[in-house]
């Protein structure tokens, strides 16, 4: 049980770091022009509720085997993660915004959101990975 | 005649370059008397006068000239420039087949100019900040030689004779592309007879000539370039001196320029070193004479305070308005840069001095960004036609007037320093039809100029001109009687529409059915096709309702009569505006234009439908304003496949009640549109709005429009874009894309500093916009601008133009009030003055002075913020109905800075007094100048009348007991009482006090592209309120009067 459950989150977090990377990729894809806003943005909106459920699950994952630490460490980027789904404007199309997104520096703050995310993911990785070999 | 053109063309000869901080020495009084002393100190008309640009405007300012380093400066008024044409140049020239353009030969004139420049050039510099007399300024050299200083002239189309120009042939002198019959090569001496016109690919230069080939004379000329005091990264025109002559000058020719090269003659030379063959590092510039511009100021900041640097108690003075209009501040860069820079209309920076790094931005506390009116009408514009257009070849950039030739064969690009070669073509100078003086073509003279381009510039064949009209027909809407009007305008300005033989046009009208009209050609008339299935619209006919106007002339003015009457008894209250909008698009997306779409309610069916959002009720009370961002992102999806496609919409609202415009004007935002909004537009109930809404749409059917554009904002390496402001999408990091693009509209950017520009002198940038005009060209308008870094916080003051802050403050708290709040907003303005006046305080004043201290170029900052507070966009406490309040927001971030300005601060003038004295002379009308009052009830006195200039409104308030012969001289009415509560019209009378105010009325509406009613109201008139409204200085039941608010942020500075 024990196991299967770091297994999963392994598995779970192997496919967020994977996204984190494919958001980082796009975005400065985007930096160097190479493609167009519209198409970047429309890219990673498509990723964006895969990506709360990833970590949604994994957040789950540990409440349930109530690894307590391992769950505070998830629970503040689930969090992160549907509240910036939910306070997208009306107005716009989605957290990434074609028509914002070079405008006051989002470009960057996002570049930043995903290294950091990135970082977290590989912390999450070795620890479930340590978790599931001490097992 | 050309000279003059020019000069007015690049706003040398005009006042805000004439009048600038660095360069005013009126502005040395002390400050003024008390508060409310009536007559201020800093008269800014004195120093708008006509200033001799000679050498003596840099001695009186407070940036003393440098003696001059050398005395080897050649004078460009050597007698060997009237040397008469040489052979020997073409003995040299190769076979022509050496010439990558083989059937091209080089024309006679050739002959003439290049070794004059050769020798001429080499030191004729203004390298030296501050001027060095003579050279700093050409143009008042008493007779400048026509080759060492070609005539300014525009080219292309406005190229007209020239008197300048040797041969009699001149006048007919065109700059085409088109090769030329040349003379053979071989006729070297013959008068340049048959030489029509001017070819870029025709002139081959002869490639033995220059660098290439070792000429002992050229290194007794290098020589001290390199070791002298000659920065070759230093920009301007004197720098990009040739010095490298042609290999078979003649002895004599040597000698002649002898005698003022004398210096030159006697440096060291080095031969063993090829100076221009390892431009040296930045490093070395810093030691060179450039890098005396920012100590330079800081020594004469020390001896004396420049103008825009006095410090004004704005406590203690109240009148601070100056006389005129408000003049930008001059950049402080070197005369000659300064007089090709870009004129402050077109191209704008909230701060003239750039400081050198992003903290010492951010301790001065002032937005760094740039204001734009790239395709402003103008009255002069070069136009160059050539094959090749010379860029840089890693940033793109367009070859400007700041680049730095380095020598005749190779330029450095202004913006990442990389260095080109200056191709064959770019030899030939067109104006001087003279070859081997690259940096006079008009490319290197000109800071705004447009090209003709090539087809590498083309994506696909240039589209025709389309037009379609998208237009409300139910009930409410045919209530309202718009269509008369609309209609009417499209038939008296049918051919007065800009395009070629291949305009096209169409028509869609909507109410909860979409129309569509054949017009397809062959039918006796107009056929309508409706599709009532709107929720999956389809094109019933598409290729027959988009026709040709011309051919289709008749069938279209058929419908455009028959339109107003089609609808008249309709019952249909419903709207499918966002189906008709989705078949507009599909209609237009195979060639891309433009869409007009007028419309008169809330839309209610189909897509895009929105419900009100609007509680009236709450407009005055509400702590803070909600539904200022788009309800639905409908319209902003349908403006980015637009803009993809190439279709513009246009947004005309006429409504009584609220549409939404936060929604719908996501349709023109995002596809670089306008808006036009009428609010209680009415034909029997609103006439003057009527008379408003067709004037504009004049003008909006007439005015120039660029199809499928795009635009690109380059800046220096180090300097990088981060937000903009504006009706467009934002492609990529700084491209915008403009499927149409108009006269009236502005742009503004935000920059920031990511790389410190300690080894620069000056940055610059370049707005360069490719567009296809009406008649199906590809054309290229690019402007450019250029401005000094510095790394003092008081210079960076000195620089602060005040209105360009301002607007782009305005911009900024828009996008602040849609993300988060009107109230953060608000708050954010205030703060802004507040942080800069403490800046100021702390950091660049050095005696303490009590009360509130401003530099006399930030004087207007706090009324100016304060007026932003009490504008209808940002104002609180006040029933502002929603969407006149997101009207105003849109128009803040897309109206050019003029007018922005007009909205923001009204101008107030007295008008029963008019006199001719001071007044404008404007194609024999003469128009009288009253001076600017304050916006306070104080100033309006009870026996006058005045005239408030609100931008899009014109107010003309009547005093009670105003002057009886104004009453009947210019309104034509017995007395007060007889004054109409509605008035929108000067009568016509023939007295002089009527043309008076008539021609001055005439000239204001002449200055902007929409058209302001004119209200005359009185005190029982119902417009007295929102008159009343713009009198910022004084208090209102929820905003602060000036006076208070300057208390507030004097509390606030002390701190």
């Amino acid at each position: 049980m024990e196991a299967a459950v770091f297994i999963l989150s392994l598995v779970d977090c192997c496919a967020l770091i994977f996204l984190a990377v494919y958001f980082i990729i796009t975005l400065s894809d985007l930096e160097c022009d190479y493609i167009n806003a519209r198409a970047c943005c429309s890219k990673l909106n498509r990723w964006v509720v895969p990506e709360l459920v990833g970590q949604a699950l994994a957040t789950v994952l540990m409440l349930v085997s109530l690894h307590w630490f391992v769950f505070l460490l998830n629970l503040p980027v689930a969090t992160w993660n549907m509240y910036r789904v939910w306070k997208v404007p009306m107005g716009n199309m989605g957290v990434f915004d074609p028509t914002e997104i070079h405008n006051r520096g989002q470009l960057k703050s996002h570049m930043k959101e995903s290294m950091i995310k990135l970082g977290f993911h590989l912390l999450c990785f070795f620890i479930y990975l340590y978790s599931s070999v001490c097992v | 005649m050309s000279n003059t053109d020019f000069s007015s063309q690049n706003g040398a000869g005009g006042p805000p370059y004439a009048n600038g901080p660095s360069q005013n020495p009126v502005a040395l009084q002390p400050p003024g008397p008390g508060y409310m002393a009536h007559q201020t100190p800093y008269n800014p008309m004195q120093a708008k006068g006509p200033m001799p640009p000679g050498p003596g405007l840099y001695n009186s300012g407070p940036y003393q000239p440098i003696p001059p380093v050398s005395s080897n400066q050649a004078l460009p008024g050597q007698p060997m420039l009237k040397r008469p044409p040489m052979g020997p140049q073409h003995s040299m020239t190769p076979p022509q087949s050496a010439s990558p353009n083989p059937g091209s030969r080089i024309p006679p004139a050739h002959a003439t100019p290049p070794p004059v420049s050769a020798n001429n050039y080499q030191h004729a510099p203004a390298w030296q900040y501050g001027g060095t007399p003579p050279m700093g300024a050409p143009p008042s050299m008493g007779a400048p030689p026509p080759m060492a200083m070609p005539p300014l002239r525009p080219v292309g189309n406005h190229m007209t004779s020239s008197p300048s120009l040797a041969t009699p042939q001149a006048s007919s002198a065109e700059y085409r592309a088109t090769p030329p019959v040349f003379h053979n090569a071989m006729q070297p001496l013959g008068p340049p007879t048959s030489l029509q016109g001017y070819t870029q690919q025709g002139h081959m230069p002869t490639p033995g000539n220059g660098a290439q080939v070792p000429n002992s004379f050229d290194h007794l000329e290098m020589g001290p370039k390199m070791a002298g005091p000659l920065p070759p990264q230093q920009p301007g025109p004197p720098t990009r001196h040739m010095g490298l002559s042609y290999p078979s000058l003649p002895p004599g020719y040597q000698n002649t320029s002898a005698p003022p090269n004398a210096a030159t003659m006697q440096h060291p030379v080095q031969p063993s070193t090829q100076p221009y063959s390892h431009p040296p590092p930045y490093q070395q510039l810093s030691a060179g004479p450039a890098q005396l511009s920012p100590s330079l100021s800081g020594l004469s900041l020390q001896s004396q305070t420049p103008e825009a640097l006095r410090v004004v108690n704005l406590l203690q003075e109240r009148n601070l308005l100056p006389l005129g209009p408000v003049t930008p501040p001059t950049p402080c860069l070197p005369q000659d840069l300064q007089k090709i820079n870009c004129h402050p209309e077109v191209f704008r920076s909230t701060l003239t001095s750039i400081p050198q790094t992003q903290s010492l931005l951010n301790k001065a506390k002032l937005p760094l960004g740039l204001l734009l009116h790239p395709f402003k009408d103008l009255s002069q514009l070069p136009v160059v036609t050539s094959s090749t257009i010379v860029r840089c070849r890693s940033c793109r950039t367009y070859i400007n007037p700041f680049v730095t030739f380095l020598d005749q064969r190779r330029w450095k690009c202004n913006l990442c320093y990389r260095v080109n070669d200056v191709p064959e073509e770019f030899m030939y100078n067109p104006v001087s039809r003279s070859y081997g003086e690259p940096h006079k073509r008009p490319e290197v003279q000109n800071a705004t100029l447009e090209f003709i381009a090539p087809s590498e510039y083309m994506l696909r064949p240039p589209q025709p001109a389309v037009y379609l009209i998208v237009l409300d027909v139910s009930h409410n809407a045919v209530e309202t009687g718009y269509l008369d009007v609309v209609c009417q305008s499209l038939l008296e300005n049918i051919n007065a529409l800009p395009g070629d033989s291949r305009t096209k046009i169409g028509f869609i009208t909507f109410d909860s059915t979409i129309h569509f009209y054949n017009l397809q050609e062959g039918l006796s008339q107009p056929q309508m096709l409706i599709v009532s299935d709107i929720e999956d619209i389809f094109l019933p006919t598409p290729d027959s309702l988009l026709v040709n106007l011309n051919e289709c002339k008749e069938l279209v003015q058929d419908l455009l009569r028959s339109l107003p009457q089609m609808f008249g008894k309709t019952m249909e209250t419903q709207c499918a505006l966002g189906p008709a909008l989705q078949a507009a698009f599909k209609l237009l997306s195979a060639t891309g234009g433009r869409v007009s779409v007028f419309q008169t309610q809330l839309p209610s069916l189909g897509v895009g439908a929105l419900k009100s959002r609007e509680d009236p009720n709450q407009r005055a009370s509400a702590k803070d304003i909600q539904h200022l961002s788009p309800a639905t992102d409908f319209y902003k999806k349908l403006a980015l496949d637009c803009s993809g496609q190439q279709v513009a919409v246009d947004l005309f609202l006429l409504s009584s009640q609220y549409c939404d415009l936060a929604s719908l004007g996501c349709i023109s935002r995002y596809s670089a549109g306008s808006v036009y909004y009428y609010p209680s537009y009415h034909q029997q109930h609103n006439p003057a709005g009527v008379e408003c809404f067709q004037k504009d749409l004049k003008r909006y059917l007439t005015r120039k429009i660029g199809f499928e554009a795009v635009m690109r904002i380059r800046c220096s390496k180090g300097l990088s874009i981060h937000t903009f402001h504006g009706n467009f999408f934002v492609r990529s990091t700084d491209l915008l894309s403009l499927p149409n693009v108009n006269p009236d509209a502005g742009f503004a950017v935000q920059m920031s500093i990511e790389e410190n520009l300690v080894d620069m002198q000056s940055v610059s940038f370049q707005a360069a916009l490719l567009y296809t005009s009406s008649k199906g060209e590809r054309r290229i308008r690019v402007h450019t601008m250029c401005l000094p870094v510095v790394n003092s916080l008081s210079d960076i003051f000195a620089g602060a133009d005040v209105q360009a802050i301002t607007c782009l403050l305005a911009s900024m708290a828009v996008d602040r009030s849609v993300t988060a709040s009107l109230s953060d907003a608000r708050d954010a303005m205030t703060n802004a003055s507040i942080d800069s006046l403490t800046s100021f305080r702390t950091s660049v004043l050095t005696i303490q002075q009590p009360g509130l201290l401003a530099p006399a170029c930030l004087r207007l900052f706090p009324l100016y913020i304060l007026a932003l507070l009490k504008q209808k966009a940002f104002r609180t406490g006040t029933s502002t109905r929603l969407d006149d309040r997101v009207f105003a927001m849109c128009q803040l971030k897309y109206q050019p800075l003029a007018y922005v300005m007009l909205m923001i601060h009204p101008a107030l003038y007295r008008v029963d007094d008019l006199t001719d004295e001071g007044a404008l002379n404007v194609s024999e009308r003469t128009i009288p100048q009253p001076r600017v009052q304050q916006l306070s009830v104080e100033k309006l006195s009870r026996d006058g009348a005045f005239l408030m200039d609100a931008g899009s409104v014109i107010y003309l308030w009547i005093g009670r007991n105003c002057n009886p012969n104004f009453l009947t001289q210019v309104l034509g009415l017995p007395n007060y009482a007889a004054v109409p509560l509605n008035m929108n019209m000067l009568p016509e009378l023939d007295t002089a006090e009527s043309q008076r105010t008539r021609a001055f009325v005439g000239w204001l509406r002449e200055q902007r592209p929409f058209f302001p009613i004119l209200h005359v109201i009185r005190d029982e008139s119902p417009l007295k309120a929102s008159f009343l409204q713009n009198m910022i200085e004084d208090r209102t039941e929820s905003a602060l009067s000036y006076y208070e608010f300057l208390l507030h942020i004097q509390q606030q500075v002390s701190k």
